[in-house]
């Protein structure tokens, strides 16, 4: 079972799970530190993967992924590529809102290494919502977790009349005018 | 001759930080506790240097005294210069009892019976380290205080580390003087070089801390499992498990020796498809591979933790402090069988050659 399928478990009470792929190391850890701080009334898991498929002898223990961010790092083309790689591991209907791309180190535009052209097709090709961020400023990283926060709080269904195909549309539409 | 000399102490203490100036002058020793108490160390530099000129003119300083400053310098900051590591052979198992005043008497005449003018300065350090300094000069000219090399050599080891300068034409003089003076036979290169003398130190006597293979895995293995939130779950913390344990058995577990670069020379055939016959030359395809870093094994032990190279990493590169070398050149060694795509490569080294098992696609 490599793909990964956003309704083939059944959801936990009160918990909401998000999958970090990607950018292995220091910046994943330290955004789910921070995504752990925030204040919220349900419960989260957080899943950190250096790329897809996820090692299948822990299936069973995994809970329902609501949300999957893939985490760019600018500096490293490899970071792309792996991320390129991964999504090839993800269920279709994982699409429909339930995908974000996280691009991280645009604080730092003298090491840029990978294409904004190649980031927009990616989120165009993928139709899902590109997040800017500096993984390594402490008020970026608060900023950044509050924001995914948000968006797991809706994939997991938790705010009523909102669905996440609904906020991913409108984080698109926002975004190209 | 006077300002000459004066001249060349002010250079030197130029190039001393200002926070350690009074230091190195106090472990110099030549000017009394009285004569630098009268030096005003918040000037700038320039100044000081003028001062402390000014009062080694006053005490009528000599060469000797010049290079023994000079001496202390390169002592405190090795590395401002490029080292290199040579080792001398022996044959029989005579030891010696090591005469230092023998050894200052036979280098200096084996070099002075070559060139007369040089300027040879010793100095023993409780480290059973000896200092020399040689300022070199031609058959027609007085030594350029300016053009020095520097030896250290610890008399119970047959390495010596040598500081060529710009004139290494030189160093077959200075080699030779080595060996009659220290009564070995003969002195090769080593091929390693770096930097940071204390680094080549440790390497050439195993002074770092090396894996050894052991049959019982060490029971403190909690590296990774420290102060983990339970609701932050690593899914490859397997595979990590596994990377940090492979560079644990390259690497050790102490801090690394400092180089500065490994360099490669390949001479080995380009292995193409068999219907690009255009690079199906029978001859090896010639390249140079270096790597530089401020602290190469430090950075090479860190790539697979980072993500950026598969664990285990090429033998290649572990191998450099144990063969205690960072220039290599690999040639090409024919296979057993054609069709294998293993190929064997050979590592060039005088004393011994190995066969290396390196995977090519």
């Amino acid at each position: 079972m490599a793909v990964l399928r956003p309704f083939d478990k059944l959801p936990e009470l009160n918990c909401a799970t998000i999958l970090l792929v990607g950018a292995e190391g220091g910046p994943q850890q330290q955004l789910a530190e921070a995504m752990l701080r925030e204040k919220k009334d349900f419960n989260i898991n957080i899943h950190l993967a250096s790329s897809l498929p996820l090692p299948p002898e822990r299936d069973h223990l995994r809970p329902r992924i609501d949300l999957i961010a893939f985490v760019i790092d600018i500096k490293s083309k490899y970071s792309l590529k792996n991320v390129q790689a991964s999504l090839a591991y993800v269920d279709v209907r994982f699409f429909l809102g339930k995908v974000c791309f996280l691009v991280t180190g645009v604080g730092r535009v003298n090491n840029c290494s990978v294409e904004m052209n190649a980031i927009w097709k990616l989120g165009e090709d993928y139709c899902s919502p590109v997040i800017f961020c500096e993984l390594e400023l402490e008020g970026i990283r608060v900023a950044t977790a509050q924001r995914l926060l948000r968006m797991l709080q809706i994939c997991a269904g938790r705010v009523p009349g909102v669905s996440a195909l609904y906020f991913s549309l409108l984080m698109r539409n926002s975004a190209g005018d | 001759m006077d300002e000459v000399i004066v001249e060349y102490i002010r250079r030197t203490v130029l190039k001393i930080p200002r926070d350690e100036i009074m230091a190195v002058l106090q472990k110099w020793g030549f000017l009394s506790e009285a004569q630098l108490q009268t030096i005003n160390f918040r000037q700038t530099k320039e100044s000081i240097s003028h001062s402390v000129a000014q009062l080694c003119e006053e005490s009528s300083a000599n060469i000797k005294q010049a290079a023994l400053l000079d001496i202390i310098y390169n002592h405190i900051y090795p590395n401002k210069r490029a080292w290199s590591v040579y080792r001398m052979n022996k044959t029989g198992e005579e030891t010696d009892f090591f005469d230092f005043r023998d050894f200052k008497k036979k280098f200096r005449r084996q070099i002075q019976s070559a060139l007369i003018n040089v300027t040879i300065n010793f100095r023993e350090y409780e480290d059973n380290a000896i200092w020399i300094r040689i300022a070199w000069g031609t058959p027609y000219t007085k030594p350029n205080q300016y053009k020095t090399s520097y030896v250290v050599y610890h008399s119970q080891t047959p390495y010596v580390f040598i500081s060529a300068s710009t004139l290494r034409s030189n160093l077959p003089l200075l080699c030779q003087a080595m060996v009659v003076a220290s009564n070995y036979h003969d002195i090769r290169e080593m091929e390693l070089r770096s930097h940071c003398l204390n680094s080549l130190k440790d390497i050439v006597f195993k002074r770092y801390s090396q894996n050894f293979q052991t049959n019982y895995p060490l029971q403190e293995r909690n590296v990774l499992t420290e102060n983990v939130d339970l609701r932050i779950n690593d899914e490859n913390s397997s595979e990590k498990e596994r990377i940090h344990r492979l560079n644990q058995e390259c690497f050790g577990d102490g801090p690394q020796p400092k180089l500065d670069f490994a360099q490669y020379k390949l001479e080995t055939m380009f292995k193409s498809d068999p219907k690009w016959d255009v690079l199906e030359k029978k001859e090896p395809f010639r390249c140079l591979v270096k790597f530089s870093s401020p602290h190469l094994l430090e950075s090479l032990k860190s790539l697979a933790p980072a993500g950026l190279a598969d664990a285990p990493l090429s033998p290649l590169l572990t191998c450099i402090p144990q063969k205690a070398r960072n220039y290599f050149k690999i040639r090409e060694k024919k296979s057993l069988h054609p069709g294998n795509f293993v190929a064997l490569f050979q590592l060039q080294d005088s004393s011994e050659t190995q066969h290396m098992p390196i995977l090519s696609t």
